[in-house]
């Protein structure tokens, strides 16, 4: 059984609980005190149907609101597949939870309604997976019920976002006709559809095809913590632990540290108490390495022709996460893979408008849930790729120092 | 003492010519990547163990994470006092194969000293929130690892995987860091600590799938057995000089097993017959009522009993 991680946004409006309520409800992964207690609320506060928002909404103030504030894990499997839903708020105002949600993301399901086509609020969406490089897109068109299941509607949904897409990153689409109240297409087809003839949402999610998304050609391994057991029985043991971020790490290989440019050979690699050929991602693994070379967190190992070139200029898009705003000079901490440094903010190029694209040069500093283009210079190196190259190598956070609170969602264009 | 009944399969990720790892495979790396994470970011981190099947999974975890060398870092219990003797036994043996240093922290002591409020209508299970604060404060804790799953709570559903609390041991759900990627922010002001959820992505089922796989040992309780019990407020609740009868209640022997373990004076068992596993997962396969709704009487208050908890320092 494989994993898929999958980000909703969206509103009560939209359906969107409805639809989250429906994979749980019809996978059997809604238990029944839980249900009991979200009929019981409901008949509470006169609703005349059973709120399903009332399961995934979970803290007080986000019930008393009726809205959903914050991201929300859920859960549920099939006999295929683990599934893990980050179900995140539709409004401009939440869009660094949207950010937080889809930053994990596989794929990312847009909610719209067919009475409305696409809004704003859709588009706003689709632009944050696709900054966010979630490889996948599912656009659901929801309440078909309510528009007499027209396939002339669903085309023209179809074909407004598909050209509204060409402008964005979405290497796989598929749209698909539901009504989460009524369940068609959802996991079982119904009749109301016959002239669509593509998967169920339960099918796709079930089968869409994630094991390419990752970058198994170049080789990223970032180092987390030194192994050094001092015990009699692995006296000289000195392993170097981490999560492979990208390519494949095998026994012999020729490798480099960055970012002192050291080379040795793999001389294993530990799982555990077991040793193993390969290691690809995301597995965490200790590498041993056959020469006694310096290397601590924050290092990286790499293959000896094929490694990122330290930089300490960095553009990138931010995503502000704080209410006092970003602004040229701004001195923050940095967190890339298990790196830690200073960063300076040297240039507020663009805001970037995520409703229509537009890219507003004037501007000189970005709000709260703004997302713009910046010019960082660090005290350390960064050992990065791109983000569209690599999600785990070209991300980073920064830190208000005083605070000690995450501010800002850093994905990389181009470092030197 | 049990112990899984099928011998401990090759736990290594098999390499495949496709570079898959299964769904249990990918949590168990991110999982040892957040140990690690912490192990090295934080000056002074220590385990909180119940001897519950999920800081069972936590404590492989970390045996995995830094194997050759011993865990890092030292193990905290919290003794209500009213503890089942079969987990504080296989505590105990965990303790020792692992050779890790075992802190124990009293609620009987933190009563003894005034730290607690034993007034007689509160519970044992939220006396240890005062109890394991002054331990944390005492020790110079900087970060606790906790057991806790996202699948368990609504509230928990939306809590980070570093979760900080504030110099009170406070969680405030709406200040929340925003935590992206699998960039993690340590960041903690002195006097302020943060509790770390390395499971947070974890479901029972996968707890238990992982527990089988790994074939370690668990708490007796968990499995099928004779017990005396009577039924309270609609649980199975276990005979125990702790728990005095009340008008009515009647002790007969049922085959039951506990699906969680507190307070002895809390925690419900259910009638089972799956003494194994595999028995047990395919029970929780099947499963209609939350763990903690089933069997635990401190969840059932109010809808936003565990949210109220959590900002007050609970677990």
């Amino acid at each position: 059984m494989d994993l898929l991680r999958f980000a909703t946004a969206g509103s009560v409006d939209d359906g969107k609980s409805t639809l989250i309520g429906r994979l749980l409800y019809d996978s059997k992964s809604i238990f029944e005190d839980q249900l009991e207690a979200v009929e019981a609320t409901s008949v509470s506060k006169g609703h005349e149907y059973t709120d399903l928002s009332l399961l995934t909404d979970g803290l007080r103030s986000e019930r008393e609101q009726g809205i959903t504030i914050d991201v929300a894990y859920r859960y549920f499997a099939t006999p295929n597949r683990k599934f893990i839903i980050a179900d995140t708020p539709g409004h401009v105002q939440y869009t660094r939870n949207m950010v937080t949600g889809a930053s994990t993301a596989d794929l990312g399901l847009v909610l719209v309604d067919a009475r409305q086509g696409l809004t704003e609020q859709s588009r706003r969406h689709a632009v944050l997976l696709s900054l966010l490089r979630v490889p996948h897109l599912v656009l659901c068109v929801n309440k078909m019920d309510l528009v007499d299941w027209s396939e002339e509607v669903y085309e023209r949904i179809h074909q407004e976002f598909t050209q509204f897409a060409t402008k964005l990153s979405i290497p796989d689409l598929e749209v698909i006709p539901i009504s989460a109240l009524n369940g068609d297409n959802v996991v079982d087809r119904g009749e109301n559809s016959p002239w669509y003839h593509g998967p169920t949402l339960m099918h796709h999610l079930e089968h869409v095809h994630v094991a390419s998304d990752r970058d198994l050609v170049d080789t990223r391994f970032p180092v987390q913590y030194v192994v050094r057991p001092k015990s009699d029985a692995h006296h000289d043991y000195r392993g170097y632990a981490g999560q492979v971020a990208g390519g494949v790490l095998k026994k012999g290989d020729e490798v480099v540290v960055l970012p002192s440019g050291m080379t040795s050979t793999i001389e294993g690699i530990d799982v555990f108490d077991k040793e193993v050929d390969e290691a690809f991602p995301p597995m965490s693994v200790t590498v041993r390495l056959a020469d006694d070379v310096d290397v601590s967190r924050g290092d990286m190992i790499a293959r000896v022709k094929n490694a990122p070139k330290p930089a300490q200029d960095i553009d990138a898009m931010i995503c502000w996460m704080t209410n006092a705003p970003l602004r040229p000079r701004a001195k923050l901490a940095i967190k890339h893979t298990t790196r830690m440094g200073r960063a300076l903010v040297k240039d507020i190029q663009y805001r970037l408008d995520v409703n229509t694209l537009h890219r507003d040069q004037d501007t000189k500093e970005l709000g709260l849930n703004e997302i713009g283009r910046i010019q960082l210079r660090t005290t350390v190196p960064l050992l990065c790729d791109s983000y569209a190259k690599n999600r785990t190598t070209g991300s980073f956070i920064l830190i208000d120092e005083a605070t000690g609170v995450t501010v800002g969602a850093g994905m990389i264009n181009n470092a030197s | 003492m049990s112990t899984a009944q099928n011998s401990a399969p090759d736990t290594a990720p098999a390499t495949h010519a496709d570079y898959q790892l299964s769904q249990l495979d990918q949590l168990e790396a991110e999982s040892i990547h957040i140990f690690r994470e912490v192990a090295a970011e934080f000056e002074k981190p220590a385990l909180m163990f119940s001897g519950g099947k999920d800081s069972i999974v936590m404590m492989r975890l970390a045996e995995k994470a830094f194997y050759p060398a011993k865990i890092p870092f030292p193990v905290l219990q919290i003794d209500t006092g009213y503890d089942f003797p079969e987990v504080l036994e296989t505590r105990d043996h965990w303790v020792q194969r692992l050779g890790v240093r075992l802190i124990v922290a009293s609620v009987e002591d933190a009563i003894a000293n005034g730290i607690v409020v034993d007034d007689g209508k509160t519970s044992r299970n939220r006396l240890q929130t005062g109890t394991l604060l002054n331990a944390i404060e005492e020790n110079g804790f900087t970060a606790m690892f906790g057991g806790g799953r996202r699948d368990e709570e609504k509230a928990r559903a939306k809590e980070r995987v570093y979760s900080h609390r504030d110099d009170f041991g406070q969680w405030d759900p709406k200040m929340q860091r925003p935590e992206l990627w699998s960039l993690y922010n340590g960041k903690i002001h002195s006097g302020e600590h943060m509790r770390i959820f390395p499971i947070s992505n974890w479901t029972e089922l996968d707890v238990w799938d992982y527990l089988g796989r790994e074939g370690v040992e668990l708490p007796s309780i968990y499995f099928s057995h004779q017990r005396r019990v009577f039924q309270r407020d609609g649980m199975w609740m276990s005979e125990s000089e702790h728990n005095p009868l009340r008008p009515g209640e009647v002790v007969e022997e049922r085959t039951v097993r506990f699906r969680t373990v507190g307070d002895i004076t809390l925690t419900g068992c259910v009638e089972s017959e799956a003494d194994t596993i595999e028995k047990i997962i395919e029970e929780v396969a099947v499963a209609r009522i939350t763990e903690r709704g089933a069997t635990r009487g401190d969840d059932r208050f109010s809808e936003a009993a565990m949210e109220d908890r959590k900002k007050e320092g609970y677990f």
